[in-house]
């Protein structure tokens, strides 16, 4: 493992160089733009994942973030156990109503101010399940929506661009009102 | 019903098969010969393989492995009522209670008739009946099974879980930190797959069927795609069977990378995440330059495949190969070697034999048990029966050995990857380039097909109406039956070890939640 080890410190780095924030973001989230968060979040946001119905493929690319190529945590993301610890939520699926309640009570765990990322085509209401008995629809009809990065699912450099243009815009949360 | 009858000549006996179901035959039987199936059942090691419902008509799928019969059989039940296979085969337990719940069927006799995937949230209650009813104003709470006894506490966890997993609910009933049962509440996740996918065009439905577990999407678009064509009569190019087989050993690889990585890191040993999930980078990247898709969703459609493999990415995932082989091999002796990593996994969440028979747990699950079945050799289908690889197979039945038939499929998967590509290399499809065939418009049929996927085998059945527009569509993932082997492995465990042995499974949520 050692010999492992040493090959791979002297192998430099296997991370790609991190994408340009996404324009579609930034503009999404400079139409929210207001004042100075940043001041006090410094630079690193903490996320909570919440699949709310995902049919698991966008949990994959989420994942794949944190793989040593894309290292989210170069960034300063990083993700929590709790959403008491999270400035984030990243939330995947059409809603299914049967995670409805679920979504809508870990958003309100977390603390003040926080952001919500919808993830996937599902998330943004344009996916394969919206219109089902079973499914609310979108991520907006039930929590305020800040970013919707789409894709089925969106690789991980779509999400990292969406991200970046998250912690570079200094953003004030969507509106707060919740069902 | 003596021990000795054969599945095929009981068949014959219970019924006559329906006209245009492919290719295993469809016995409608009556209530009696529904229950001479289930009595028989019973006195034998015949596997379920599925059960699903209609507005008024319950189906089964039924294998005699060693002997080769495959079937379906269909009960008309007009009172909306049909005998439970639960007593015989506890694999059914769940999906009755599903059928129960969508379509206001009622399972007579099922040892569990508690709700599943309907917790009143839906606004109509049994919405594929022929008459969905009114919701209910005051749904009944859940009732967990009850605890008897001294000195135990419980810990629930979920829906929503600490890491980035789908939602599940899982109730630990412990003593000290010795586990004594876990119970599943699940479907929180439900869809309404089978709602969309009745009065589908073909088309959508293909890709509803490609979402039922993103994870495993090659697959269960191969079961759909050869469900499909079996309706219809379709043949499938060559080129487009072989370009299956491909995608369908990358997901296996792909997965089987990732989840040896979670197994490790949920022992601590990050380091093996880092190297494991890198690899599975590498394949993911490698299918988006060649597929056009990390996950190779939708590349697999209903009559071939919606794309080509060049001679360039050909070449690549021959070294890609070759690459994944050493560097896997590097990191496996290090797992093989660290006392303190095999000291979480072996011997931990152990499961017989005779469990994984009775649910017919399939895939790593079945076969870290010694159960030895994979639908791509039995019943089988093209191409793997002109394709060299070995079934791993593993005793112990724990964490240990769910790992190691990971590994041993990676290894299959990697000769299976390089054969499939050395056709492609040689070009050997005698000048025949199609890649797709017509899926003919207007005409109906019934088709059933399985595919197996790295977590074991997906089933579909399929009934295609004369207007080409999907009747009834059911997609039965795996995981229906190791979720219950799951809340078995863990008895006499600690807390601290169910996500090993979670991971160590990866059932799919979404797939068994509709
Ligand atoms: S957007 Fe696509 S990948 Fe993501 S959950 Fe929906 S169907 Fe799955």
């Amino acid at each position: 493992m050692l010999k492992h080890l040493l090959k791979n410190v002297a192998g430099g780095p296997v991370t790609i160089q991190g994408p340009a924030a996404s324009t579609e973001a930034v503009e999404e989230l400079a139409a929210r733009l207001q004042k100075l968060t940043h001041t006090r979040l410094g630079k690193g946001l903490v996320f909570r994942e919440i699949d709310a119905g995902s049919c698991n493929g966008c949990e994959l690319e989420i994942h794949a973030l944190n793989n040593i190529v894309y290292d989210l945590e170069r960034f300063g993301f990083r993700f929590a156990a709790s959403p008491r610890h999270a400035d984030v939520m990243m939330v995947t699926g059409p809603v299914a109503k049967n995670m409805k309640e679920a979504l809508f009570r870990t958003w309100d765990a977390a603390p003040n101010p926080k952001w919500v990322v919808a993830v996937g085509d599902c998330a943004c209401g344009t996916g394969v399940f919206a219109g089902s008995y079973a499914c609310v629809g979108k991520v907006a009809d039930v929590v305020p929506v800040d970013l919707h990065i789409k894709g089925c699912p969106p690789r991980p450099i779509d999400l990292l661009a969406g991200l970046i243009a998250l912690i570079e815009s200094t953003v004030a949360p969507a509106e707060k009102k919740a069902s | 019903m003596s021990e000795t009858t054969s599945l095929s000549s009981l068949l014959d006996q219970i019924g006559k098969p329906v006209e245009g179901h492919r290719p295993w035959p469809r016995i409608a039987a009556d209530r009696k010969g529904w229950s001479s199936l289930i009595a028989a059942m019973a006195g034998n090691d015949w596997t379920l393989l599925g059960l699903w419902g209609e507005p008024k008509a319950v189906h089964v799928a039924v294998a005699d492995v060693p002997a080769a019969t495959y079937a379906v059989v269909s009960l008309d039940c007009p009172e909306r009522s049909f005998p439970s296979f639960s007593a015989v085969r506890p694999g059914a337990i769940r999906l009755e209670r599903t059928a129960q719940e969508l379509f206001g069927l009622t399972a007579e006799g099922l040892t569990d008739p508690r709700p599943w995937l309907d917790y009143g949230w839906w606004g109509v209650r049994q919405p594929l009946a022929e008459t969905p009813l009114e919701p209910d104003p005051n749904p009944p709470r859940y009732e967990f099974l009850p605890i008897d006894g001294e000195g135990w506490h419980q810990v629930p966890v979920g829906p929503v879980h600490a890491g980035i997993i789908e939602p599940g609910h899982f109730r630990f009933t412990c003593n000290g930190e010795t586990v004594i049962r876990l119970e599943e509440r699940l479907g929180w996740v439900h869809k309404g797959v089978d709602s969309l996918l009745k009065g589908a065009t073909i088309e959508n439905a293909a890709k509803l069927a490609a979402r039922l577990s993103g994870d495993a999407t090659v697959a269960n678009s191969i079961a759909f795609a050869r469900a499909v064509e079996a309706a219809l009569g379709i043949e499938v190019p060559p080129r487009a069977v072989w370009l299956r087989a491909m995608m369908g050993e990358l997901e296996r690889i792909a997965n089987h990378l990732g989840d040896i990585g979670s197994v490790c890191n949920d022992a601590a040993f990050a380091f093996m995440l880092a190297e494991f999930h890198g690899l599975r980078e590498l394949v993911a990247q490698a299918n988006w330059d060649s597929f056009g898709h990390r996950l190779m969703m939708d590349r697999v459609i209903p009559g071939g495949t919606l794309v080509d493999l060049s001679i360039g990415a050909a070449t690549r995932y021959d070294e890609l190969a070759k690459t994944l082989r050493s560097r896997v091999a590097g990191l496996v002796h290090i797992y093989d070697t660290k006392p303190s990593m095999l000291d979480r996994t072996v011997t931990t969440g152990t499961v017989s034999l005779e469990l994984v028979n009775s649910f017919a747990a399939s895939g790593h699950v079945g076969r870290a048990s010694g159960r030895d079945f994979d639908s791509r050799k039995t019943p089988g289908y093209p191409p793997y029966d002109q394709l060299e690889f070995r079934v791993p197979v593993f005793q112990d039945g724990d964490v240990n050995a769910r790992v190691w038939v990971r590994i041993r499929e990676i290894e299959e998967s990697l000769k299976l990857v390089e054969q499939i590509v050395s056709k492609f290399l040689e070009k050997d499809f005698a000048g025949d380039d199609r890649l797709v065939s017509e899926v003919p418009a207007g005409v109906g049929g019934e088709g059933i097909a399985m595919a197996e996927a790295f977590r074991g085998e997906y089933l579909a059945w399929v009934r295609i109406g004369a207007d080409g527009l999907i009747q009834r569509c059911h997609l039965r993932d795996p995981s229906w039956f190791q979720w219950p082997v799951l809340e078995a492995s863990i008895e006499g465990n600690i807390v601290a070890d169910f996500p090993l042995c979670n991971k160590s499974f990866n059932c799919s949520y979404t797939g068994a939640d509709l």
